[in-house]
C-alpha cells in the first residue's frame, strides 16, 4: 500500500486539477448571465461536449474525482482509526475551524455532484430521459427549469458555500502536501486561495440569484 | 486557589478507565502544575486513595517527558512551554480543570495519565541518526555549513520529542515530530548523505505504528512547546517525494560473477 505521503499527493494533484476546472466551468455558467436568450451559453456547452481536446481532458477530469475521493476516503478512514479513545474535552488549539472538516465538507459536495450528474450529464449521455418539452442539448433550458425551483437553487447555493469552505483550507493544503512552501509564497498562496475559494462560491450562487430574482 | 479536577483515571493498559472529579484548595498561583498535582497525589496517599500517576523528569521544559492534555490543550493553555512550566496563575479560581493523557493508537494508556511513546523512539530507530565515526575534532570549517541551513537545522533539532503535536492532531499524526528529525538531520552536509533512505525508512516507521495522515491543519505547530514549524512538513514531504523520484538506487553485484 502507498505511504502516507503518497496519498496525499494523489489526493492535492487531482485536487488542484480540479481547482483549475471549476474556473473553466464557472465560465462558461456566467455567459447564463448574458442577455441573449442562452445563445452564448449554448455554444460554449456545445464546444464542451465536441472538441476533442476537451473530450479527452474529460476523461482526465473524471479520473481526477475518482483519485479525489478514493484517497480522500482511505486517508480520513485511517485518520479516525488511528484516535480509537476520543479526548473528554474537545480540541482546542489554533486552528482555522473548517479545517478538520474537509471529510464533512467533501461528503456534501459529493451529494451535490451526483445529484448535478443526474440532472446533466446524465441525460447528455442518455442515460436519464430529460424532462418534457426539453432536448437532450438544451442546457440552457434546463438550467432554467432547475434554477426556477427555489428549494434547488437554495441547495445548491449552499453546495457552493461549502465548497468555498472547502477549497479555503485545500488550496494551501496541497501546496503544503507537496512541499511547496517558502516564506516568499506560502503567504501569498493562502491568501490567494482564499480569494479563488470565495470567487468561487460567489461566481456560482450568482446564476440561480439572477435566474431567481432578475430572469422572470 | 481552589480548583476541581476531572482526572482520567485508567488502573493498566487493558483496563477500562473514566474521568474522575477531584477537588484541591489552598494552591498558591506560584506552584506549578505539577505541584498542584503532587498537592493532590499527598491528600489521596494520606486518606488510603491511589495517587494519580503521570509522566515527568527534569520539571525544566527541556526533556520532554511530561505529557498532559489539559483543557483540550497539549501542555495546557499557556503558549510555548511543556506541562511542568505550566502554572497555576494561568487559570482562573474555582476553574473545573480537565487532564488527560495523550490520545492516540500508537501510544496505549500504560496507567492514569502515562502513555507509551516509544513509537517516537521506534521511528527514531529507522533512520534518526547519522552512521559515521565520529573521530577526533575536526579543523573549524573543515565542512562548510551555510548559515542559513545551520539556522533552521538548529530550530529542527529544539524538538523534545514530547508527542504533543501527535496529541493535538485532530488525526493523531506525527508528521510534525519525523519533520522536525529529518529536516535537523537532512540540512545538514553530515545528514545528507542518508537523507534520502532515512526520510524513506522513517515514514514507513510511522505508517506502521498506526499513526494518522497530516491534514495541514496546523494545530502541532500551535501546541509545540518548542515552537516548531510546519515549514519541516513542507520540507520532508519534499525529501520524501525527491528520494522516491530520484534517488540512487543501490548496485547489486551478482553473486554469480
Amino acid at each position: 500500500m502507498y505511504s502516507s505521503i503518497t496519498k496525499k499527493v494523489l489526493m492535492a494533484l487531482p485536487g488542484l486539477f480540479l481547482v483549475t476546472f471549476l474556473c473553466v466551468h464557472l465560465g462558461i455558467n456566467l455567459m447564463l448571465l448574458k442577455n441573449d436568450g442562452g445563445r452564448a451559453f449554448s455554444e460554449a456547452a456545445t464546444f464542451m461536449g465536441t472538441n476533442p481536446v476537451i473530450k479527452v481532458a474529460e476523461i482526465v477530469l473524471f479520473a481526477g474525482f475518482l483519485l479525489h475521493i478514493a484517497f480522500g476516503l482511505i486517508v480520513s478512514g485511517q485518520n479516525r482509526s488511528a484516535r480509537p479513545v476520543a479526548y473528554a474535552r474537545s480540541n482546542s488549539s489554533d486552528t482555522s475551524f473548517f479545517s478538520k472538516y474537509m471529510f464533512h465538507t467533501g461528503i456534501i459536495v459529493f451529494i451535490f455532484l451526483a445529484l448535478h450528474f443526474c440532472d446533466f450529464y446524465f441525460i447528455k449521455i442518455g442515460l436519464v430521459a430529460p424532462p418534457t418539452g426539453i432536448a437532450v442539448h438544451d442546457f440552457y433550458s434546463r438550467t432554467l427549469l432547475l434554477f426556477s425551483t427555489p428549494w434547488y437553487s437554495l441547495f445548491y447555493i449552499v453546495s457552493f458555500i461549502v465548497l468555498g469552505i472547502h477549497l479555503n483550507h485545500a488550496i494551501q493544503s496541497a501546496f503544503q502536501t507537496l512541499g511547496w512552501n517558502h516564506s516568499k509564497y506560502t503567504d501569498a498562496v493562502k491568501v490567494i486561495g482564499s480569494v479563488y475559494s470565495v470567487a468561487i462560491a460567489a461566481g456560482f450562487s450568482i446564476v440561480p440569484i439572477y435566474v431567481l430574482f432578475f430572469l422572470n | 486557589m481552589n480548583f476541581t479536577l476531572k482526572i482520567w483515571r485508567q488502573k493498566n493498559v487493558t483496563a477500562k478507565g473514566e474521568m474522575v472529579s477531584y477537588d484541591v484548595s489552598g494552591i498558591s498561583p506560584d506552584s506549578s502544575f505539577f505541584e498542584m498535582l503532587d498537592t493532590l497525589n499527598q491528600k489521596l496517599i494520606t486518606t488510603d486513595g491511589d495517587p494519580v500517576a503521570f509522566d515527568h523528569d527534569c520539571r525544566e521544559g527541556i526533556c520532554g517527558t511530561c505529557s498532559l492534555y489539559i483543557n483540550g490543550r497539549p501542555h495546557g493553555p499557556v503558549k510555548g512551554v511543556t506541562t511542568c512550566q505550566l502554572h497555576m496563575r494561568a487559570f482562573k479560581d474555582g476553574d473545573t480543570i480537565f487532564i488527560e493523557p495523550w490520545r492516540a493508537k500508537a501510544f496505549p494508556v500504560v496507567r492514569d495519565l502515562v502513555v507509551d511513546r516509544s513509537a517516537l523512539d521506534k521511528i527514531i530507530q529507522a533512520g534518526g541518526y547519522v552512521s559515521v565515526n565520529t573521530g577526533g575534532v575536526p579543523d573549524a570549517n573543515t565542512i562548510p555549513v551555510p548559515k542559513e541551513k545551520s539556522d533552521a537545522a538548529f530550530d529542527a533539532a529544539t524538538c523534545i520529542g514530547c508527542g504533543a503535536c501527535v496529541a493535538a492532531c485532530s488525526n493523531a499524526a506525527a508528521m510534525l515530530f519525523i519533520g522536525a528529525k529529518v529536516s535537523h538531520l537532512a540540512l545538514l552536509p553530515q545528514g545528507r548523505v542518508e537523507a534520502a533512505k532515512r526520510v524513506q525508512n522513517m515514514v514507513a516507521c510511522m505508517d506502521e505504528l498506526g499513526f494518522g495522515n497530516c491534514s495541514n491543519t496546523y494545530a502541532c505547530e500551535s501546541d509545540c512547546p518548542k515552537g516548531i514549524s510546519v515549514t519541516n512538513i513542507a520540507r520532508m514531504n519534499r525529501e520524501f517525494l525527491g528520494a522516491k523520484l530520484f534517488s540512487e538506487k543501490e548496485k547489486v553485484i551478482k553473486e554469480s560473477l
